[in-house]
């Protein structure tokens, strides 16, 4: 005991919430190869413009229905457009109404389901009888039905995505909020005197980012199927502007479904495999972010 | 259970409602003199035909009145004539309801089936390859919608392999029931994909709730078989949730079958509805939009019914 080393501080590892929520990510293979393969899936389409040698509405109409070749690597339409500019300028199309949709279901659903779970009482009793019947209306019927009426068109098609996938947001966010608001911080705020908006904003509603990041996960995967179904049946996003969906609705003619597959299928492939990463990604969010919940 | 059955009766009826109100309520935005609905399209009436016709509607009155007489009608059958051929609305949807519920009734029988099948075995082989495959598969499942399943089932299934028509209830001249199962079977085991990727996965996930309970070691520890505790004691049990998930799903299969009915030419009441969204014909599509609400609403009463009846828990409750 002569020189005394200096003790180094030794590095503590601190398990925090989010370092925890991290490695059960992580363990989730499944949750994993869905974000790498979303992420390339995003790259391509944010970047086709720079990766495709033609634009996607540039026609061209003596290489018609060519199929793939050295030039066009997904081969051509039925008026020479090249299918591989277009399937990736409908992907951006296809992920931008899913991604924005869900959104509009965000905002909806958190102020609802906000006022719904801090309030209580008849603001909630309100609130959620409503909740319940736009949950057991058939949504399909009414989508396809709204979407009729009030025509197509990448705007109206988000807003009515938008405003049939609110209802779920607002469940999760009473859920929360309705256990949230026991706690002893809400009750050390209200001590503080703090009032009802500062409480609900800055220290009831951080608390449900993370049931809203799985909501999105899985939103989204369905957002850009129903999108797809309805672009699909020409309701939803109207050409000359591609989607995923419009692109496949030219294979309800029979010829082109059987005669000239690389028109359709590309963009059949990218719905199912962006859908499918986004599904395996949202389950593993929600593993991780909410360990109790049970699938 | 007749109490149960009653309030739950009782409690779809303010839906129904709320629903026939919301169809009215879109039915206003819709562009055109409603009064068109009501008059066969090859009748030509004169301004005073079309001012009686319209007071003996009650379309002169508030919208509230007009909602009233709107569901009286409604309720007696009368829900106008499709804009298209002239053809009173209740009729076609009478013609186009028995394809419809053939499809769909396959299509459900199939999936539940299949989906509690697979769910049993992948939660008894838990966490092995077999689980893996299968629990991969159900996430195929519910990331492939039901047009995109019936492109690519059309394409391989009708097209290449030619094991099935492309299309079509029944071949003309043919039309026995040969024909039109023929006819049926690709379209309604592509609808019941959807059910048996969600029904798997749900039934995997409520058996593997129960294996771990007491009871269940219990009955293992006293030397009943493994295929009777599996069969007796967990699926009991494992199964009640299940039904749920049966009855919450079946507006998604009718989402199914419009778009498959479309893609197969089956004549039912899916194609019938795109039909009449096609050539914006909004009576028909009123019509529909009816009609499937009421079937939607239907099948969740059968769901509560049921659940009662296999649960002998929630009797009294």
């Amino acid at each position: 005991m002569t020189a005394t080393t200096p003790v180094k501080p030794e590095k503590v590892r601190v398990k925090t919430p989010g370092s925890m929520a991290l490695k059960r990510f992580l363990r989730h293979r499944l949750a994993v190869v869905g974000l790498i393969l979303l992420g390339i899936i995003v790259l391509l389409v944010v970047f086709g413009p720079l990766i495709a040698r033609f634009g996607p509405d540039e026609i061209d109409l003596l290489n018609r229905n060519q199929p793939p070749s050295g030039a066009h690597w997904l081969g051509t339409d039925p008026t020479g457009r090249d299918i591989f500019a277009r399937t990736l300028s409908a992907g951006r199309v296809s992920l931008m109404v899913g991604l924005f949709s869900t959104l509009v279901s965000v905002v909806v659903g958190t102020t609802l389901g906000a006022l719904a779970g801090y309030f209580g009482g008849w603001v909630d009793n309100v609130i959620m009888r409503f909740v319940d019947v736009v949950m057991t209306f058939p949504s399909i019927v009414v989508l396809l039905t709204l979407a009729a009426i009030v025509g197509p068109g990448i705007d109206k098609t988000i807003i009515i995505i938008g405003l049939l996938g609110w209802p779920l947001a607002a469940r999760l966010v009473r859920a929360k909020l309705l256990s949230v608001r026991e706690l002893d911080f809400i009750s050390a705020a209200t001590a503080l005197g703090a009032n009802d908006r500062r409480i609900l904003l800055k220290h009831a509603l951080p608390n449900v980012v993370d049931v809203l990041v799985v909501f999105v996960s899985l939103g989204v995967a369905s957002a850009i199927l129903t999108e797809a179904g309805l672009s699909f049946l020409g309701l939803g996003v109207q050409p000359p502007q591609a989607s995923w969906g419009n692109l496949l609705s030219s294979a309800r003619e029979i010829n082109i479904l059987e005669a000239y597959v690389w028109q359709w299928m590309p963009a059949g492939l990218l719905i199912i495999l962006t859908v499918l990463a986004t599904n395996f990604l949202g389950d593993g969010l929600r593993d991780a972010l909410d360990p109790k919940a049970k699938q | 259970m007749g109490l149960y059955t009653l309030r739950r009766l009782l409690i779809s009826i303010p839906l129904l409602l709320v629903i026939s109100a919301v169809v009215f309520t879109l039915l206003q935005f819709t562009p055109g003199d409603p009064l068109d609905a009501y008059i066969p399209p090859d009748q030509v009436l004169s301004a005073e035909q079309r001012q009686i016709l319209k007071t003996d509607l009650g379309l002169d009155q508030s919208k509230p009145v007009q909602y009233f007489k709107w569901l009286g009608r409604a309720v007696q059958g009368d829900l106008g004539y499709r804009i298209k051929n002239g053809q009173p609305v209740i009729e076609e949807l009478g013609r186009r309801l028995p394809p419809t519920l053939l499809l769909m009734g396959l299509g459900m029988t199939v999936g539940v089936t299949l989906g509690i099948f697979f769910g049993i075995v992948a939660a008894v082989k838990r966490y092995t390859l077999l689980d893996n495959t299968l629990t991969f598969l159900a996430f195929l499942g519910i990331s492939t919608p039901a047009f995109l399943a019936g492109l690519l089932g059309m394409y391989v299934f009708a097209l290449k392999l030619g094991w099935f028509p492309a299309g079509g209830y029944q071949t003309p001249g043919d039309g026995g029931v040969m024909d039109i199962l023929r006819h049926l079977i690709l379209p309604a085991m592509i609808l019941s994909v959807t059910y048996i990727a969600i029904l798997m996965r749900y039934t995997r996930s409520s058996i593997l709730e129960v294996l771990f309970q007491d009871f269940v070691r219990t009955a293992s520890a006293k030397g009943v078989p493994s295929y009777r505790v599996i069969s007796k004691h967990v699926l009991r049990n494992a199964l009640i949730p299940v039904v749920t998930v049966i009855g919450a799903n079946v507006a998604n299969l009718i989402g199914g079958a419009v778009f498959l009915e479309s893609i197969f030419s089956w004549p039912g009441t899916g194609q019938l509805y795109l039909d009449a969204i096609d050539s914006r014909d909004y009576p028909m599509i009123m019509g529909t939009t009816l009609m499937l609400a009421i079937i939607i609403l239907l099948a969740n009463l059968i769901t509560d019914l049921m659940y009662g009846l296999i649960d002998p828990r929630i009797r009294y409750s």
